[in-house]
């Protein structure tokens, strides 16, 4: 598994990316509509360690997301967790879609 | 088969940069519904219908086109291709919504006029050039293509002098009143939902409802922009008892909406979660945007009767038939 430190500089556009925030007590995968699993504990887990093939592997989670916030109303740790998507998605179009 | 999300973002996003939709539709058939109310041109307050209720017709009729083959609405831009679609705007050749619902859509918007004017507001329109507010591709993540456009609406409100904007769904009330700030600095105009604009108006009822309905709350309004107690006062006022689902108020269960364009068995799977809900409060539901309303709709098969928020209340607070 290739784990790269500088990942999270590469994805993250400013300060608003605060997965370090998030304490991984599973509340948002609870509650959310779709059943996402990944999202976001894991997969921003994923960004922060550097594992970037999952990040990159999960690119229809990352699209399947409502940004309905019902994971940040519940989220006790304060993540801004829709935002978070978003910057992983700018990422992707960027490097993965080249658009 | 899922659709390639790359070569969708890309449609979608050429589509916006080229020509200003998503779903490009001709000015006249975006403008239509407001032809015999002489609203003016322009003006220091307007109203911004961001285009969303005219286009959800145009894409239903797409996706029912694609459901044969379970794909969504974008599966004919796919196969043609992102290059062609580039130089012809083949959205121009797709399906043509029924008369039925562009007709029902449009009538939201003249009932929000009604309501409006009943409540004594005055306020212009852009007619054939307003801009959709780019909320689809700002969700997708494409900010620098995003902003370009958020730009353009900004700069057309300006030129025709404007200074507040009235709203009439949610997603383009977030996107005017909480994302466009973000990105321009110098962003000045004032922006409120309708339903913040009648409810702080306190407006009397003509006739009083007198029926139960469920009440579904669009995230953006309740998790976004806080707009939680506008459309039950307004509601509760016209003599409506408001029915609550589970998830309800902040804490709302999304419509599934928002998958639609990239994954509509997603979509159509979250509606269904929510049509269940609804169905155990009471058997007549209200919704408050667009896409919520198309979806919810779509899943109800007839088990709930859904209705927009603004026909409920211009048959109360408005005299029938009235356009004035
Ligand atoms: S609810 Fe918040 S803190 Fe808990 S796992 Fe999810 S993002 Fe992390
Ligand atoms: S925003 Fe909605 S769909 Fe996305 S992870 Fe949170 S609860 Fe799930």
């Amino acid at each position: 598994m290739l784990v790269n430190p500088d990942f999270v500089d590469e994805v993250k556009r400013s300060e608003e990316f605060n997965a370090s925030a998030c304490m991984n007590c599973g509340v948002c995968t609870a509650v959310c509509p779709m059943g996402i699993e990944l999202l976001p504990r894991k997969l921003f887990r994923y960004v922060l360690l550097g594992i970037k093939d999952r990040v990159l592997e999960n690119v229809e989670t990352i699209y399947s997301c409502l940004l309905c916030r019902m994971c940040e109303a519940n989220c006790p740790a304060k993540v801004r967790i829709a935002e978070n998507v978003r910057t992983l998605r700018y990422y992707i179009n960027k490097k993965v879609f080249k658009l | 088969m899922p659709l390639p999300t790359g070569e969708t973002i890309g449609i979608l996003t050429d589509n916006l940069r080229i020509r200003n939709s998503v779903l490009p539709i001709s000015a006249k058939k975006a403008a239509g519904w407001a032809k015999s109310l002489d609203l003016p041109k322009g003006g220091e307050t307007i109203l911004y219908t961001g285009l969303m209720y005219q286009l959800i017709p145009y894409i239903a009729a797409m996706s029912k086109a694609q459901e044969k083959i379970e794909d969504s609405w974008l599966a004919g831009f796919i196969k043609i291709g992102r290059y062609l679609n580039k130089a012809i705007n083949i959205s121009a050749f797709m399906a043509v919504p029924s008369k039925n619902m562009r007709a029902a859509y449009n009538q939201i918007l003249v009932d929000i006029v009604r309501l409006l004017r009943r409540a004594g507001v005055g306020f212009g329109y852009l007619y054939g050039e307003e801009l959709y507010s780019g909320a689809l591709v700002y969700d997708l993540g494409m900010d620098d293509v995003f902003e370009a456009h958020a730009r353009k609406v900004y700069h057309l409100f300006k030129k025709y002098g404007v200074k507040k904007v009235i709203t009439v769904d949610p997603h383009s009330t977030n996107m005017l009143k909480s994302v466009y700030p973000s990105f321009i600095k110098e962003y000045d105009l004032e922006v409120k939902s309708y339903l913040e604009v009648l409810a702080e108006r306190n407006l009397e009822p003509e006739n009083k409802l007198g029926m139960e309905v469920v009440i579904h709350d669009s995230c953006v309004y309740a998790r976004a922009e806080g707009v939680l107690s506008e459309p039950r006062t307004l509601l509760a006022k016209a003599g409506i008892i408001v029915k609550e689902p589970a998830d309800a108020g902040k804490f709302t269960f999304c419509c599934g909406g928002p998958a639609e364009s990239l994954f509509p068995k997603k979509a159509a799977a979250n509606a269904g979660k929510r049509v269940e809900q609804i169905k155990k409060a009471a058997k007549n539901g209200v919704t408050m945007c667009p896409v919520c309303f198309v979806n919810l709709q779509k899943a109800a098969g007839g088990e709930v009767f859904l209705k927009d928020i603004s026909s409920y209340l211009a048959e109360a607070y408005c005299a029938k038939n009235s356009i004035v």
